[in-house]
C-alpha cells in the first residue's frame, strides 16, 4: 500500500458575507447612523477575520466537516456546483488561506495553479516572467536556468520569449504560464479549469503532461465543470455541494450522479393548482416543459447539444375576447439573451392554451438556460410576465476529436463547410 | 517533507523555520526587487531622472520657501548654503516617505499573488524597503555631485553612513510590516497615510536645524529615528557637527522595537490576508 499524500480531516472554513445596510426614514436616523457608522464599520471590518458568533446569518460556512485521503500516484477529480466549496478547498491544501477548524497533512511539495500565469507581468518579456513565475511558485534561479529550454519548448513561444507579455495573445499567455507549472516536478500538483483555455492541440499536451506526471507516481487534484476531462484524466473522484463532501468513489459513477443532480426541478414544471402558478389575474402559467424530440417528457433527462429539443407552454387565460400574442426570450444563466421568438396576434378565448416549439439539434451551444414568457396584448401592453418559466442544461456531447476546452459562441451550429484544393501549385 | 496545515490563532512569533523558509525564497525577493525596478520607470521619457527630479524640486521649493521668504538660513547658524542644508536630509527623507509608502500599499497592490500562491508574504513589503534603495544611490550621487560644486567636503564621519541606512530601512520595515498588515483589513490606512507622512516630514529635521531643540531633548527626541538619520547625514557629508550618537542610538531601540512588534503582528495576521481583502 502506498503512503498517502494528503489527508483531509473534517475541514472547516467560515467566511464572512456582506450584510445589507439598514434603511433609515428620516434625517435624524441618518445622522445618529452617520456617527454610529465607524464604530460599526469597525465591527465589520474585524468581522472579517474574527468569527465569535458562529450562528450570525452573515457567517458562510464554504467548507463543513470535509474528511478524505489522497495517495501517492492518484490523480482525483473534484467535481461540484460553482460556490460548492471546490475553490475553497484548493485554496486550503494550497496554503493561501487558513482552515477555520480541522487539519491537512500533505508530504511533498504542491504546486497549486489556481489561476495560471500568476505573476505574470505584462511589461516584462516572455523570459523574464519565466523567471518570475517560476520564483513565485517556489523555484529557485538555477533551477529555472536548467530548465529554462525545455519550459520554452513545451509553450512553442520561442520566437516571442524577449517580448513583453503583452503583446502576447491570452493563448500565449497561457501556454507560457502551463509550462512553466508543468516543469515544477512537485510531488502534488492542484490544477483548477485550466483547460478552459488553450487551443486544442496545446491541451492534448497538457492532458499528456498531466499524465505523465501522474505515471510518475506523483498526486494531481484536478478542479474542472469540464466532465470529458475529469472523465479522461481521473481515477477516483469526489463531488461537493453547499461546503459538504457528498460522494466519494470512481469517476462514472461520482460524474453520472452529479450531471443527474444538475438537472432537478428545472425542465419540467406542471402546477396542479392555478394559485401556485407563475402569472396574474389574466394569466396563469399551467405546465412548461423541454424534453428530447426523440423521447418522451420526463423530468431529470439529460439534454445534450446534438438533440434536437422541444417546449411546450400551456396557459390558463381569464380575460374574455383578449387579442394577444405571446413573446419567448430564451436567456443564459449569466443573462444574455440568445433570442426572442414571437407568435402572431390572434384573438385568445377564456379557457387552457398550449404553446410549442423546437429547437433544432446543434444549434444551441452547452450551457444552462432559461425562458422568459411575455404576454403582449393589441401588440403593446404587457399584460403578464413570467421570468424564468422553465430552465434547463444543454450538455457537451461526447465528442469525436480529443479535444475537451470549452467550445465558445453563443450558439454551436453545425455548419455544412466545404473544403477543397482550387488549384496545384 | 510533510506540511501540516492548522488553523492558527493568537501570536505567532517568528521561528528559525520562518527564517530558513525565508531564505529559500530569497530568488523571489531577487525577482520582485528587479521587477519593481525594471517597471517602474517604463514607458516614462525621463525614466531614472525622476528619481533625482523629487528631491531636487523639493529641495529648491524648500530653498525659496525657508531659505529665501522664511529665512531659515539664520537660524542654522553656519555658512553651510541652504540647499545643501536641505537637500542632505531631503536624500534619506525620500528614500524613507518613498519605501514607506509603498511598502504600507504593497499587500493591497499585489493581492494577485497571495491570494493564488502560497510563499512568504513578508517577501512583498521587504520588496520595496529594498527596490527604493536605487533611487536612493542615484539621489546620493547627485548629492555628492552638489557637495563637490559647493567645495564641501565630507570628513571622516563618512564611514557611518551605511550604519545611518540600515537605521532608516529597519524604520521604514518597521513601521511598513504594522501599516501593511493593518491596510489589508482597514483600507482607513491608505487614507491616513497621506497626512502622516507630512506629519513625520515636519518632525524631522528635514527644512528646520537640530539646534531648535534643546541640547537635554535631544535624546528624547532621538527616539524618532529618522531625527538620528538626518543628523547623521549631515554630520557626516556636510561635517560640521560631530556625530549624534546619543540620538542614533535611541533610533536604534525604536527601530528594534518597530522590528519586532512588526513581524510578531505581520505573522500573527498573515493567515487572514487572503480571506479580509
Amino acid at each position: 500500500m502506498s503512503e498517502t499524500y494528503i489527508k483531509v480531516d473534517h475541514l472547516s472554513k467560515l467566511y464572512r458575507l456582506g450584510v445589507a445596510e439598514a434603511m433609515h426614514d428620516s434625517l435624524g436616523a441618518a445622522i445618529g447612523a452617520a456617527l454610529k457608522a465607524p464604530f460599526k464599520n469597525f465591527r465589520k471590518l474585524q468581522g472579517l477575520s474574527d468569527f465569535k458568533d458562529k450562528d450570525d446569518e452573515s457567517v458562510l460556512w464554504a467548507l463543513r466537516d470535509v474528511s478524505f485521503e489522497v495517495r501517492e500516484g492518484e490523480v482525483l477529480g473534484v467535481v461540484g456546483k460553482n460556490g460548492a466549496g471546490k475553490s475553497t478547498l484548493l485554496k486550503l491544501l494550497s496554503r493561501i488561506s487558513l482552515p477555520s477548524s480541522g487539519s491537512i497533512e500533505i508530504s511533498g511539495r504542491v504546486v497549486s495553479l489556481l489561476e495560471v500565469g500568476t505573476g505574470f507581468h505584462k511589461e516584462l518579456s516572455g523570459r523574464e516572467n519565466i523567471y518570475m513565475n517560476g520564483t513565485i511558485l517556489g523555484m529557485t534561479r538555477k533551477e529555472i536556468d536548467r530548465k529554462f529550454d525545455e519550459i520554452v519548448a513545451f509553450s512553442g513561444v520561442e520566437r516571442f520569449i524577449d517580448t513583453p507579455v503583452k503583446r502576447y495573445s491570452s493563448g500565449m499567455q497561457v501556454r507560457l504560464a502551463f509550462s512553466v507549472a508543468a516543469h515544477l516536478e512537485p510531488e502534488i500538483m492542484i490544477i483548477d479549469e485550466v483547460l478552459a483555455v488553450g487551443d486544442a492541440d496545446f491541451q492534448k499536451r497538457c492532458l499528456g503532461k498531466m499524465k505523465d506526471v501522474s505515471q510518475q507516481g506523483r498526486t494531481v487534484l484536478f478542479v474542472s465543470h469540464n466532465m470529458q476531462a475529469v472523465q479522461s484524466l481521473c481515477t477516483r473522484c469526489i463531488m461537493m455541494e453547499n461546503g459538504r463532501l457528498v460522494m466519494d468513489g470512481g469517476t462514472d459513477e461520482v460524474i453520472n450522479y452529479y450531471l443527474s443532480k444538475q438537472m432537478t426541478g428545472g425542465s419540467m414544471r406542471v402546477y396542479e393548482t392555478p394559485t401556485d402558478a407563475p402569472g396574474n389575474q389574466q394569466i396563469r402559467l399551467q405546465r412548461a416543459i423541454v424534453y428530447k424530440n426523440s423521447s418522451t417528457p420526463s423530468d431529470g433527462q439529460l439534454l445534450y447539444v446534438n438533440d434536437e429539443l422541444v417546449f411546450e407552454f400551456a396557459f390558463w387565460n381569464y380575460s374574455p375576447g383578449v387579442h394577444a400574442n405571446l413573446s419567448l426570450v430564451l436567456n443564459t444563466v449569466k443573462g444574455e439573451v440568445i433570442f426572442n421568438v414571437v407568435t402572431d396576434d390572434k384573438p385568445i378565448g377564456e379557457g387552457l392554451h398550449v404553446a410549442r416549439f423546437q429547437i433544432p439539434a446543434n444549434l444551441l451551444n452547452d450551457n444552462v438556460y432559461s425562458i422568459d414568457l411575455y404576454f403582449i396584448k393589441n401588440l403593446k401592453e404587457t399584460i403578464c410576465l413570467i421570468e424564468n418559466a422553465v430552465s434547463f442544461e444543454v450538455h457537451d456531447a461526447p465528442r469525436e476529436k480529443a479535444w475537451y476546452g470549452k467550445w465558445i459562441g453563443a450558439i454551436r451550429p453545425k455548419l455544412h463547410i466545404t473544403f477543397e484544393q482550387e488549384s496545384r501549385l | 517533507m510533510i506540511t501540516k496545515i492548522n488553523p492558527r490563532k493568537g501570536w505567532h512569533f517568528f521561528t528559525v523555520e520562518d527564517f530558513k523558509e525565508l531564505l529559500q525564497y530569497k530568488d523571489l525577493l531577487y525577482m520582485l526587487v528587479g521587477r519593481e525596478i525594471s517597471v517602474l520607470y517604463k514607458q516614462t521619457v525621463f525614466g531614472f531622472a525622476w528619481a533625482i527630479f523629487r528631491p531636487l524640486v523639493q529641495m529648491v521649493i524648500f530653498t525659496f520657501i525657508f531659505g529665501k521668504l522664511v529665512n531659515m538660513q539664520s537660524m542654522i547658524g553656519t555658512d553651510v548654503p541652504y540647499a545643501v542644508f536641505s537637500f542632505t536630509a531631503l536624500v534619506p527623507w525620500t528614500y524613507f516617505a518613498v519605501a514607506l509608502n509603498s511598502s504600507t500599499g504593497s499587500l493591497i497592490g499585489n493581492q494577485q499573488f497571495f491570494t493564488k500562491v502560497y510563499f512568504p508574504r513578508m517577501i512583498i513589503p521587504i520588496t520595496p524597503i529594498i527596490s527604493k534603495l536605487l533611487d536612493f544611490a542615484i539621489a546620493f550621487f547627485i548629492l555628492l555631485v552638489m557637495l563637490f560644486a559647493y567645495g564641501i567636503v565630507p570628513n571622516y564621519q563618512i564611514v557611518f553612513l551605511p550604519l545611518l541606512v540600515l537605521l532608516m530601512m529597519m524604520t521604514a520595515l518597521g513601521m511598513s510590516l504594522w501599516l501593511s498588515a493593518l491596510a489589508i483589513q482597514y483600507r482607513d490606512v491608505s487614507q491616513f497615510m497621506q497626512f502622516f507622512a507630512q506629519l513625520l516630514m515636519y518632525a524631522a529635521p528635514v527644512i528646520w536645524p537640530i539646534t531648535l531643540v534643546p541640547q537635554g531633548y535631544r535624546f528624547v527626541y532621538g527616539f524618532y529615528p529618522m531625527a538620528g538619520v538626518i543628523e547623521g547625514f549631515r554630520a557626516s557629508l556636510i561635517g560640521q557637527s560631530a556625530m549624534p550618537w546619543d540620538m542614533i542610538g535611541a533610533g536604534f531601540i525604536t527601530a528594534t522595537i518597530l522590528m519586532i512588534t512588526g513581524v510578531l503582528y505581520f505573522r500573527s495576521r498573515e493567515n487572514v490576508f487572503a480571506d479580509v481583502v
